[in-house]
């Protein structure tokens, strides 16, 4: 096929020049290396208000009343802005926007992502979302408290806290988050496709960049229904239309609105909030694929089972959406349908799961924080994705659906899991942004406090759920069928929620310190294979590669391998030429899936 | 070799003195970018449909009369991706001058398009077929209304290729701006087909759900 020759080798008149000043270099810069730590810190500094809202919430459940603040109102809202932020200012915007825009350049040997203007606009309009959301506690009323999947009606009917102005501002937010998302995604699709460098070809991209690139498509297709829902009931609640809004007696008084219908919110809403998952999720196999091999210096297993899995769960990520809602109602077929294409997914996920385990196998590991995260990160999502078995059943679920069990649930899958991973890729990828390692000592205290500490918090919730205890409650007083064990097993489970999220700061600590005082790590700490490790200066400078752009030889787990001088030759070693048939058929048994 | 077809690869046998081909499609990055664009719209749009497909059957779907005019902004919109056709035809061919001529003309077309479409707006206001009166009346404000503003962002860009097509119209990246302004185009035509015919089809009786006045109202 023809070779097109839009991006040349040499350094390109784009890039010849470093923009001067402080503020064109780190603030409007298009530097996807500066973007990436922008979209980063951005995304922390918000996931800290839902870390603390998660205390205040836990307050009131383990010891209520504690604090005269929390009151019923402030309970839902809080829920609410928790799980958002968490889940889509937090996660999506951390694994796409901060892991996205560093690594995909990196990885693949390109300067840069291809549209850099439309990059920078993308985290711009990022903030933007996430000061509009954060403005939505100072407005009266406050946030809103519709519960993060907002449902219609309540989501917009007086009484639900928030209902004036929280609701608005929180779906002019996700409006402008889909905005941001969509020009972020193009990049990171458009990057990975055409501007790979000579000799990396798809099938020797780093599995963290299969990831992010199958995730962002998810992404592109799957927020389309987010900002459709989000526009239609924006409509609803300040023109008064009836998208979902059926006939509503509200307070004695009929409203305006007539013969809509929630359900066609619930639709559009989970057929983007399925994808979500595997969009938090599949950045995160990528990355701990990467890690793994790494740091037991062996290459992945599977390395085209990887791939394909991580094609076959995007896929059917868009067939399975109903299974959310059972409790509502649906034809029998359909749901053994969406049932059905929910247990299937299991298959390809438990691929991946087997593939780990099995590049592990007999592999040189070192126990290095990034790993440690790693290994709790595939424990947690065993252990996590059982319980989703549970769940994925219609007879199952129906008595535990709002109940603890689905918080624990989800939690472990979609919470822990994927923050696992984050730091795991933070404690790997650091010393590549800042030329300085992290603080092991302090790295160790903070996986295990994390680590143990999220099992302590979330495996008794399936217990709690199993006795039916039900979520988005604000008290528990005077409900006959709660045993004294419950509330005793609530106040450890709030401790324990204190301890690691003051174990958070520990690591925030870490990484301002560290950026200052850290041991300085050089280009290669983990003696990785990957591009990302090769850059001529550490960090890297403008334009990533000096002179010339590196060109790839061979695929990205070359560990260990038998008769080579060091346990990893990186992606862009030139052959030897005295050792011609070294590489491939004396391995070839040993990787072969 | 194309990224789907390399699928079958298996990276770790392949010798390392063999620098495969590179598997990048055979486009600019800009054509790339803007075909995943019309994707996400595509996306955006078929969800719209489908919601539109679904609220029409819950009973209280008063179709609206569509305002003739419509037909006249179908004939502008069409116009104007004939012209940056035309423009982009001509470009190649080396003939500048006349493609800035088409080009400034399909740009007008798409103007004289949105001018339509408010126009209809107004009629229908007029004839007191408001936003919230009916699920049929809002879905039509909803929809004419994101496609106008897809076609406005399409506009923002057309006016930047004018621009080069004034400082450098012989360069590369100006016939590429105008080969990419003429893809949006014709793809905003075909989606406003699409729409057209889904807001014709509750009242040409093509779909089960059109009792008149069956709901409460
Ligand atoms: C220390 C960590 C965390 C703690 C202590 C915590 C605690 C809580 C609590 C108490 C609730 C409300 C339960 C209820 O009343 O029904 C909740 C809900 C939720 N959390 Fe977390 N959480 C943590 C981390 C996370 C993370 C990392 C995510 C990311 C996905 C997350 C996502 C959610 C979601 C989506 C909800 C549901 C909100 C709703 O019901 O509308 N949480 N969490
Ligand atoms: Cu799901």
């Amino acid at each position: 096929m023809a070779q097109t020759a839009f991006v040349d080798e040499g350094l390109d008149h784009e890039h010849g020049h470093e923009p001067q000043g402080f503020i064109a270099k780190y603030i409007w810069s298009q530097d996807h290396k500066v973007i990436a730590i922008q979209y980063t810190l951005t995304a922390i500094a918000v996931g800290l208000l839902a870390l603390v809202m998660s205390w205040l919430m836990r307050m009131q459940i383990g010891f209520p009343g504690s604090l005269e603040m929390v009151d019923q109102e402030r309970y839902y809202q809080f829920v609410t802005m928790h799980g958002m932020i968490m889940v889509i200012y937090l996660l999506t915007a951390l694994f796409l926007g901060g892991f996205g825009n560093y690594l995909i350049p990196l990885m693949i040997g390109a300067r840069d992502m291809v549209f850099p203007y439309v990059n920078m606009l993308s985290y711009w309009t990022y903030l933007l979302s996430v000061l509009v959301l954060v403005a939505s506690f100072f407005v009266p009323g406050g946030p809103t408290g519709a519960g993060w999947t907002l449902y219609p009606p309540q989501a917009i009917l007086p009484g639900t806290p928030g209902r004036d102005w929280g609701i608005i501002l929180m779906l002019v937010s996700l409006v402008i988050f889909v905005a941001a998302f969509t020009m972020g995604g193009l990049n990171y699709i458009t990057t990975v496709l055409q501007a790979r460098t000579r000799g990396m070809t798809m099938m020797r991209l780093p599995l963290t960049v299969w990831g992010i690139f199958v995730a962002t498509v998810l992404g592109l297709l799957a927020f389309p229904a987010l900002f459709v829902s989000g526009v239609m009931m924006l409509l609803d609640r300040l023109l008064g239309t009836s998208f979902f809004m059926p006939a509503v007696l509200s307070q004695g008084e009929m409203l305006e609105y007539s013969g809509g219908s929630p359900l066609l919110f619930q639709h559009l809403f989970w057929f983007f909030g399925h994808p979500e998952v595997y969009i938090v999720a599949l950045p995160g196999f990528g990355i701990v694929s990467d890690l793994i091999s790494t740091h037991a210096r062996k290459n992945i297993f599977g390395y085209r089972m990887m791939v394909w899995a991580i094609l076959a769960i995007g896929g059917l990520s868009f067939v399975v959406w109903a299974h959310h809602m059972y409790v509502s109602g649906m034809n029998p077929y359909f749901g053994f349908f969406f049932a059905f294409t929910t247990l299937i997914i299991a298959i390809p996920t438990a691929i991946k799961v087997y593939n780990w385990v099995l590049t592990l196998w007999r592999g040189d590991i070192h126990l290095t924080v990034p790993m440690l995260f790693s290994l709790a990160f595939i424990l947690t999502f065993v252990a996590g994705g059982m319980s989703g078995l549970f769940l994925g059943n219609v007879v199952v679920d129906v008595p535990l659906s709002d109940t603890y069990f689905v918080v624990a649930h989800f939690h472990m899958v979609m919470g822990v899991a994927p923050i696992l991973v984050i730091f795991g890729g933070l404690y790997h990828w650091y010393p590549k942004v800042t030329g300085r390692m992290l603080n092991d000592t302090l790295g160790k205290i903070h996986f295990w406090i994390t680590f143990l500490g999220t099992y302590a918090i979330f495996f008794p919730m399936h217990y709690l759920g199993f006795v039916g205890i039900p979520r988005r409650y604000f008290e528990f007083e005077g409900i006959a069928f709660i045993p004294d064990s419950a509330h005793l097993l609530n106040e450890w489970i709030t401790i324990a929620a204190l301890v690691v999220g003051a174990a958070q700061f520990l690591f925030l600590f870490n990484l301002a310190w560290s950026a200052v005082r850290g041991r300085p790590s050089g280009a290669n700490p983990w003696r990785s294979t990957t591009l990302e490790w090769q850059t001529p200066e550490t960090p890297p400078g403008h334009g990533n590669w000096g002179a010339r752009l590196p060109i790839v030889y061979r695929w990205a787990y070359d560990f260990s391998v038998p008769g080579a001088a060091e346990d990893y030759i990186p992606q862009n070693r030139p052959p030897e030429r005295d050792a011609p048939g070294l590489h491939g058929s004396l391995r070839a048994e040993g990787a072969a899936p | 070799m194309n990224p789907l077809g390399s699928l079958g690869a298996k990276p770790w046998l392949q010798p390392a003195q063999d620098v495969p081909a590179w598997g990048r499609l055979p486009f600019a990055p800009a054509q790339v970018g803007l075909a995943i664009f019309m994707a996400v719209v595509t996306a955006l749009f078929g969800l719209l449909a489908a919601a539109y497909l679904m609220r029409m059957t819950l009973g209280d779907w008063r179709p609206l009369p569509e305002p003739p005019i419509l037909w006249l902004n179908t004939l502008a919109l069409a116009l104007g991706s004939a012209a940056l056709q035309r423009s982009s035809t001509l470009l190649r061919r080396g003939d500048p001058a006349r493609a800035s001529t088409a080009f400034v003309a399909g740009g007008g077309c798409a103007g004289a398009f949105l001018a339509g479409q408010i126009a209809a707006w107004a009629q229908l206001d007029a004839l007191g077929y408001f936003v919230a009166t009916n699920p049929a009346n809002t879905f039509f404000y909803l929809l004419t209304a994101l496609h106008g503003l897809h076609l406005l962002g399409g506009l923002a860009a057309w006016a930047r290729t004018a621009w080069h097509l004034r400082s450098a119209p012989g360069a590369r990246a100006t016939r590429l701006g105008v080969g990419l302004c003429a893809a949006y185009w014709h793809f905003l035509l075909v989606v406003w087909l699409a729409l057209l015919a889904l807001l014709m089809a509750d009242d040409a009786g093509w779909m089960p759900a059109m009792h008149h006045g069956a709901g409460t109202g």
